[in-house]
């Protein structure tokens, strides 16, 4: 893998490497935005039931849960 | 005509070319699709734990793979490794130099990594023979400072540099097997994805990039922002791409449409936004800003549905656990918080 100096690359290089770059960004095969927007959509409302920021955890079950005072029975 | 005026020419010609191409797959946007959904109902988090100790302001967190560990980097000099249930200190790693600006947890909980204005990223080994944490690698090769660091596993390691490039390098032999060069401007920010392919930078150039980390390539440039983007995360699935920017608004970049699929910003957020962190599901985007509070946001929506304040000053990092059990800030006022 080559490693590049960046600090050896002039002017000139930098843009013929920006243009090399938007070169192959431009073949990019690109999906519907729908269809994206559905999974993304799809995978949260999978994902949402057990998502505790979301919906919350009761106390006994919070692993973060503050501990309790001392209680005299 | 110059050699540099037909580059600048042909690149503006080819930006131009990809704006075409994302419009004619944008057949819909995030908020028109869901449409249907409602909003997610007020999120009111309580501080759980506060984890005491730093002297000095907070640059970086990040959860260890169990949930339980995180470790903390502070201006103070040291590195401490927290129980986040106990709040107890496992280690307080004394740093070289005080200027860290990032820490890392190896998925292995093996290894911690730190770096900063030392321009260098330092690798210290948890689990060595006669319990002292020591300093087990220092990798040394930009010439700016280290933003971020990521381990991809004990024996590799991504770093981001005000040098405008990233890295990936050999721990065992201290070496870079990559240099990840294009961005214009420093890099802020790296995260990788879930599958460990692809890694994505944010830079003070306004845009983020994915690159493939066995090519070595760039395959995507996201624009759009109009400051610097300090922090960037994926979206759980990793076929999306969150980015938070000094402009104050925080984007989602769909990775397969090539293009921002939605802004969450409000006009009365002229912050920028330092840090970001989504829910395990993706429905809540989580962000840190420079007014002291962090937002939560519904990822769908783009409405914002909670707030955290807790903290007295910036807060600079936060980060979800990856059972999605809590969520840590960390900030400027030395403190980090346990929420949930």
């Amino acid at each position: 893998m080559p490693v590049i100096n960046v600090e050896d690359l002039t002017e000139k290089d930098k843009a013929q490497m920006e243009v090399s770059q938007l070169r192959n960004e431009v073949k990019l095969e690109r999906w519907l935005t729908s269809k994206c927007c559905e999974e993304i959509k799809d995978y949260i409302q999978a994902g949402v039931e057990e998502d505790i920021l979301v919906k919350g955890i009761p106390e006994e079950k919070n692993p973060f849960k503050e501990k309790g005072g001392c209680v005299v029975c | 005509m110059g050699e540099m005026e037909q580059l600048r020419k042909e690149a503006d010609s080819l930006k131009d070319q990809i704006t075409a191409a994302r419009k004619a797959v944008q057949d819909t946007t995030l908020q028109e699709a869901a449409a249907g959904v409602t909003v997610v109902g007020r999120v009111q988090m309580k501080t759980r734990k506060t984890l005491r100790g730093h002297l000095a302001k907070i640059y970086a967190m990040h959860w260890g793979t169990d949930s339980t560990l995180c470790v903390s980097a502070s201006q103070d000099g040291k590195l401490i490794v927290w129980d986040s249930i106990t709040t107890n200190k496992v280690n307080a790693i004394p740093l070289k130099s005080s200027w860290v600006m990032t820490c890392a947890y190896a998925p292995s909980g093996n290894l911690v990594a730190c770096g900063g204005l030392d321009n260098m990223c330092s690798i210290y080994n948890l689990k060595g023979k006669d319990g002292n944490v020591k300093v087990m690698r220092e990798l040394a090769a930009h010439t700016g400072y280290l933003s971020c660091c990521r381990f991809l596993s004990d024996s590799e390691i991504i770093t981001s540099s005000g040098d405008c490039t990233c890295v990936l390098w050999d721990i065992e032999t201290g070496t870079q097997k990559t240099v990840f060069a294009g961005h214009q401007g420093d890099c802020m920010s790296l995260a990788v994805s879930p599958d460990f392919k692809f890694f994505i930078s944010g830079a003070c150039d306004f845009t983020a990039k994915l690159w493939d980390i066995r090519e070595g390539q760039c395959r995507q440039t996201f624009g759009g922002h109009e400051s610097d983007i300090n922090a960037i995360g994926f979206f759980p699935n990793g076929n999306a791409v969150i980015t938070g920017s000094d402009d104050a608004t925080c984007k989602l970049y769909d990775l397969r449409a090539d293009q921002e699929l939605i802004t969450y910003q409000d006009s009365s957020i002229m912050c920028g936004v330092t840090s970001l962190a989504p829910s395990l599901s993706g429905r809540l985007l989580l962000a840190g800003y420079d007014d002291f509070n962090v937002n939560i946001w519904d990822a769908l929506k783009a409405e914002r549905v909670g707030v955290l304040a807790g903290h007295d000053n910036r807060v600079s990092c936060i980060g979800v656990s990856s059972d999605g059990m809590a969520c840590c800030t960390g900030s400027w006022d030395s403190f980090l918080k346990i929420w949930n």
